[in-house]
Formats: structure tokens, C-alpha cells, sequence
């Protein structure tokens, strides 16, 4: 297994390099008017030394193995546009950790609401908790997040007495943006558990289970729920990254200082540094998050296993 | 194998004889069944047809039959609005005749005089300029729609065939399983920034950005499902026979994934729509003099501070949601519908 994960990660390396190099060549096709905030003032020459400056009057190979030269020693690189000469991994130091405080609750909710949700749906199939939960899970999933976020905010935060923007100390301003980036998981986890269990639920060790005179609570939570929730184990280490690295719209909505907004600020002001580590470091996460989830679906469940050596057992 | 549980195995069976027990008496089950010469000539001929079926199907299905009516009024309402009598153009900026100043954010349901003189009721009332918000709305939605449809069917057409080529040909599969890596990974928000730089803004302009990284998604899941029944005995059988490729491409594989197809971009309909809110809000949307729900839900964000001006928020989004969850029950019970496995 360790030789089959060691061989992901390899290939995994070659994939970010990939992606780095595209995401280098597309923000090298941006317009050189955006790097100057007053460029229409300026004459040829200032221009021309200030791209000389960003080093971005070279040609693009250089450049590019330039920036690879820097990563590899470890040097991230500094920001000029967000905050000018400050080097990334300063700016991102202070945002990570909200970032992952946030989304680590958001999931920890996620799983508390959305797991029993799923189990108590598939036991009371076609009943009317199922009917209940289907329904929450269609407005969950047919509105726009961007819609019902804004109201979460607009009506939670009158009925809580806070207010409307986020703040670090006060707990209760944490209160929202978690229910809202939450809520979107449980709707997601609550579906699927639901759906898997009930396929399960047809299998031939189900039955066996029901004429051996099992209760139907034990039948539901010692065999189906762990059977249903291998393919769920899949999922959970890529969405908790996901949710770590923290949701564009909750974190502008609520001004949170977190990692989320950051990515779309620096591309739209063209801070070439900041996008690359930024998208390094999405990159990164999600890569490894796919295969945590391989690896986790294996530890879990025996049957599977990573092909290459059959009959090894 | 260990010892074998008798007792337990002992009541399985006696459950199995109950079970039979309550279906049939024990003289039923003695006795021969009887014989029926018609049934004997009856032959394997039916009428079904899967269209037919499915639509049959559907019909059964209250809610989205009520839904489903709801979305073809929507649509043909958002058409027919413009032409209704005392409508004033989603853009034209009304003027208060005896000051010369816009109508600024009047409350729904306030009648005023305009400038050509006659009396106008603004249903949803204005907005911060003076623009009709009914009219804003209706046109907003056409707008919307149109673009969710568009990028959904050309999603869908790219994601087939791609998803397809990726799933069906096994060479291809380590090529494109990278290359989905890779796009995958790449910020959505450079493209749309790149094609906003090189393109003029636009409905188009929109559509294009939205599908350039749209069609990943679809392609993913077609092709897991061609890997799932790529090896299937009818699939093994045709090739042994000699069926062209293409021909068990559309005759063996593509009929299988109706149903999910459908699902897939009855879900990408309300996906596009609320996108392109997401994306008016992070400011790469169309531009303002174009109505579209995202950009009048953008507005209307604006005045939520202040509880008297929020109907400018709440119009657009209640209808905003009508729309897609209309569109997402729909497209399940379609779904529903189109697996033969639920005709009977």
C-alpha cells in the first residue's frame, strides 16, 4: 500500500507542475494595464521599468523557472499588489488558521446533523421524516447558496442581536458563518447516507439479518450504517479540505479574514505571487484530499484494495 | 468452516414457513395448477415503448407535473410580459413629470403619474434609479433561464462526447484522467477574468466562460458510468459479433444513460442560474444595462440594510428559487421516469 500511495504522490507532483505552469501562462496573458493602478499617466519608460522590476519583461521560460527555482528553496515568493513586499507565507500565516477553525466546525456540524439525518431518513423510509428530510434536501440543493446564505445572514443575525460582521473574540458572530457553510454538507452527507443505505438495505445479508428476527434498529445501525458508509469515507477527507480552505461567499458576506475571498481578490488585482501560491496550495489540498479518501475507503473496508498485487493475501 | 448455529438456523427456517404459510394454504399448495390453452399461444409480443412509458411514468408524478406547469408558465409569461398592456421597459428610468427626478426605490404597489402622463402602479415598486422591478424581474429571469439552458445543453454535448471518448477507449483513460487534474485544479476565476479580458462583456461572453469549465463535471460522469457497464455481457456479446464501435456507443451504451443525462442537466439548469448570481457577485457578471436575476439579486443586496427597501432583495430571490427547485424536482421525477427499471 505504502509503494501504491508513494506512486499517487509522485504522480501527483507531476500534476502540480502541470497546474502551476498553466495558471503561470494565464496570468501572464493579462493585461499589462492591470499592474499599474495609474497607467494611463505613466510614460513608456516607467512602464517599462516597472515590468522590469516584477521581472516580467523576460521571456517566459525564464520566469517560469524562476518561480520553480523559488519553490523548490522554499521561498514562496512576495506579494507586490495585496500588500507591497511582503513575502505570501506572512500574509497567509494570520488567515490559514480562521480558515481551518471555521471549516473544521462547519464539518464537525456537518457530521453531527447530517449522519443521523441520512440514518433516521433511510430507517423511516417513505414515512414521514424521510418526506421531511427530502425536503430539506431539495431547498438545500435547488436554491442558490448565494441566496439563502444572504438570508441566513439577513434574518440570523437580527434574531441573535449581533452584529452583521464577523469578529474574531466574539463567539457568537461564529455562530452564523458556520450554520451556512454547514448546512450545504448536511444536506449533501444526509443524501447520500440515505441513498446508500437504502440500496443496502436490499441486500441478501439484510434479509438474512430480518429472518434471523433482528431488531430493525440493530439491523439499521450495526449492519447497513456500516456497510453504506465506506462509499461515504470517500468523500469526507476532500470535502473537509474544501471546507477548510474556506468558502468565497460566506467569507466576503461575513468579512471573515480567512482564506476563502483571498484567491479571487489577488487574481482580479493581479498579483501574480499571491495567485500561484494560492492555487499551489488549492491544488495541493485537493490532491491529497482524493487520495486520503482512497486510502481511507481501503483501511475501512478489507475487500478493497489497491489492485497492482492481487492474491497477496 | 466453525460450528454451524442450529438454533438460529432452525428459526430462519421455520420463519420462511410461516412466511410461505400466509401466502398460500397447505391444500393450495398441493393441488396442480390449472391449465390454460390461451395462455400457452400467448407470445412474447408488447407494445411498450420507452417513450411512451416514461412519459406515463411521469404523468403519475403530481408534484412534477405541477412543477413542471409552473416552469412552462414561467417561461412563456416572461415572453408575453413585454407585450401586456401598462408596461413600462425594464430600463427606462421613470421620472417623476412635475420635478424631473427618478422615482428612487418606491415601495411595491405605489401608484404614481409618469412622464407621458398617465397613471402607472408599480407592482414590485422601483428600484435605487428608478427602474421598473417588475419589469426587471420578468426580464431577468428570461435572461437567466436562457443562459442556464444554454450552458447546460452545451455541458452536456462537449461532456458526452468527451465523457464517452474517456471512459470507452482504455488508452485514452490515463490522458484525460491527468488532464482532468489538471483543469480541475485551475481557478475558475482566471478564465473568467481571461475571457472577460479578451471578449466584450456580454450574454454570450458569460456563456462561453461558463462552459469552458463546465463540461469537465459532465464528462467525469459519463464516464464513470460507461466504465460501469463498458464490460457488460450484452456490451462483450456485441463486440464478439463485430459491432461497430460507434454503433454499440449509441445503440448499447447511450439509451442506458438516458435517464441519468437528463438528471444530470436538469440539476445544471438551477446550478448555471445560481452561479451566475455567484459570479455577478464576485464582479465578473454581465454587465448592468443587461437584467439577469444575478445582477438585480446584487442590487437588491445592497439595500438590506435597511428592512424597508428589502423587497428589492426578497422579489428576485423568491423567484429565483420557484424557478430552480421547479426545475430540480422536474428533472428528478424525469429522471425517475426514464429508468426502464420503474416501467412495469
Amino acid at each position: 500500500m505504502l509503494l501504491y500511495i508513494g506512486k499517487r504522490l509522485l504522480r501527483a507532483l507531476v500534476t502540480l507542475v502541470i497546474i502551476m505552469t498553466i495558471v503561470f501562462v494565464l496570468m501572464r496573458q493579462m493585461p499589462i494595464e492591470g499592474y499599474f493602478p495609474n497607467y494611463d499617466k505613466m510614460s513608456r519608460a516607467q512602464i517599462e521599468n516597472g515590468l522590469h522590476q516584477m521581472g516580467l519583461d523576460q521571456p517566459m521560460p525564464v520566469q517560469l523557472w524562476r518561480m520553480f527555482k523559488g519553490l523548490v528553496q522554499g521561498d514562496l515568493g512576495t506579494s507586490r499588489v495585496y500588500r507591497n513586499n511582503v513575502p505570501v507565507t506572512k500574509i497567509l500565516a494570520p488567515k490559514i488558521p480562521i480558515s481551518i477553525k471555521l471549516g473544521s466546525m462547519a464539518i464537525l456540524v456537518s457530521l453531527i446533523f447530517g449522519l443521523p439525518m441520512g440514518t433516521l431518513m433511510a430507517r423511516y423510509k417513505g414515512k414521514f421524516f424521510d418526506h421531511l428530510g427530502t425536503g430539506f434536501i431539495v431547498f438545500i440543493q435547488a436554491v442558490p447558496a448565494a441566496v439563502y446564505f444572504l438570508f441566513i445572514q439577513l434574518y440570523g443575525t437580527e434574531v441573535l442581536k449581533i452584529q452583521l460582521l464577523f469578529d474574531v473574540k466574539n463567539w457568537k458572530t461564529w455562530i452564523l458563518p458556520v450554520l451556512s457553510m454547514s448546512l450545504g454538507n448536511i444536506a449533501y452527507y444526509a443524501m447520500w447516507l440515505r441513498r446508500y443505505m437504502v440500496d443496502e438495505s436490499s441486500k441478501d445479508y439484510v434479509q438474512l439479518a430480518k429472518i434471523k428476527g433482528l431488531s430493525q434498529n440493530k439491523i439499521m445501525f450495526r449492519h447497513i450504517f456500516r456497510n453504506a458508509f465506506v462509499p461515504m469515507v470517500q468523500y469526507l477527507p476532500t470535502s473537509f479540505l474544501n471546507t477548510v480552505i474556506g468558502s468565497i461567499y460566506i467569507e466576503s458576506l461575513y468579512s471573515i479574514p480567512g482564506m476563502g475571498g483571498l484567491l479571487v481578490d489577488v487574481i482580479k488585482r493581479q498579483d501574480n505571487t499571491m495567485v500561484q501560491v494560492i492555487v499551489l496550495l488549492f491544488a495541493t489540498v485537493g490532491i491529497i484530499g482524493l487520495i486520503l479518501g482512497d486510502v481511507a475507503m481501503v483501511i475501512l473496508d478489507p475487500r478493497i484494495s489497491f489492485g497492482s498485487r492481487k492474491g497477496g493475501r | 468452516m466453525a460450528k454451524i448455529k442450529n438454533p438460529s438456523i432452525a428459526a430462519m427456517e421455520e420463519e420462511i414457513y410461516r412466511k410461505a404459510d400466509e401466502q398460500m394454504s397447505e391444500q393450495e399448495l398441493f393441488t396442480f395448477a390449472k391449465f390454460d390453452e390461451s395462455e400457452v399461444e400467448r407470445t412474447g409480443y408488447s407494445n411498450y415503448s420507452y417513450w411512451g412509458s416514461t412519459f406515463r411514468a411521469f404523468a403519475r408524478n403530481k408534484t412534477a407535473m405541477f412543477l413542471i406547469s409552473v416552469v412552462v408558465l414561467l417561461v412563456i409569461f416572461t415572453f408575453i410580459q413585454p407585450m401586456l398592456p401598462n408596461q413600462v421597459s425594464a430600463f427606462q428610468v421613470n421620472n417623476n413629470p412635475e420635478t424631473g427626478l427618478p422615482y428612487r426605490n418606491l415601495l411595491p404597489g405605489t401608484e404614481v403619474r409618469l412622464m407621458e402622463g398617465r397613471s402607472h402602479t408599480f407592482i414590485l415598486g422601483t428600484n435605487s434609479i428608478g427602474q421598473d422591478l417588475w419589469s426587471g424581474i420578468w426580464a431577468g429571469t428570461r435572461t437567466s433561464l436562457f443562459i442556464g439552458v444554454v450552458v447546460a445543453c452545451i455541458e452536456a454535448i462537449v461532456g458526452i462526447l468527451i465523457g464517452i471518448l474517456w471512459g470507452y477507449v482504455r488508452k485514452l483513460d490515463f490522458f484525460f484522467t491527468e488532464l482532468y487534474n489538471v483543469l480541475d485544479n485551475i481557478p475558475v476565476t482566471i478564465v473568467l477574468i481571461l475571457v472577460a479580458y479578451i471578449l466584450p462583456a456580454g450574454i454570450s461572453t458569460l456563456i462561453l466562460a461558463m462552459s469552458l469549465t463546465g463540461w469537465i463535471g459532465m464528462a467525469r460522469f459519463i464516464r464513470n458510468f460507461i466504465l460501469i457497464i463498458r464490460d457488460r455481457e450484452y456490451n462483450l456479446a456485441s463486440r464478439c459479433l463485430g459491432t461497430k464501435t460507434s454503433k454499440i456507443i449509441f445503440k448499447n451504451l447511450l439509451p442506458y444513460l438516458v435517464s441519468i443525462i437528463m438528471l444530470r442537466m436538469a440539476l445544471s439548469i438551477p446550478a448555471n442560474i445560481g452561479y451566475e448570481v455567484f459570479i455577478t457577485y464576485i464582479g465578473l457578471g454581465l454587465p448592468a444595462t443587461v437584467a439577469s436575476l444575478g445582477n438585480l439579486i446584487n442590487v437588491g443586496r445592497s439595500m438590506m440594510l435597511s428592512p424597508s427597501l428589502r423587497y428589492q432583495l426578497i422579489y428576485p430571490t423568491v423567484l429565483l428559487s420557484i424557478v430552480t427547485i421547479s426545475f430540480y424536482v422536474v428533472g428528478n421525477a424525469f429522471s425517475d421516469a426514464a429508468d426502464p427499471k420503474s416501467h412495469v
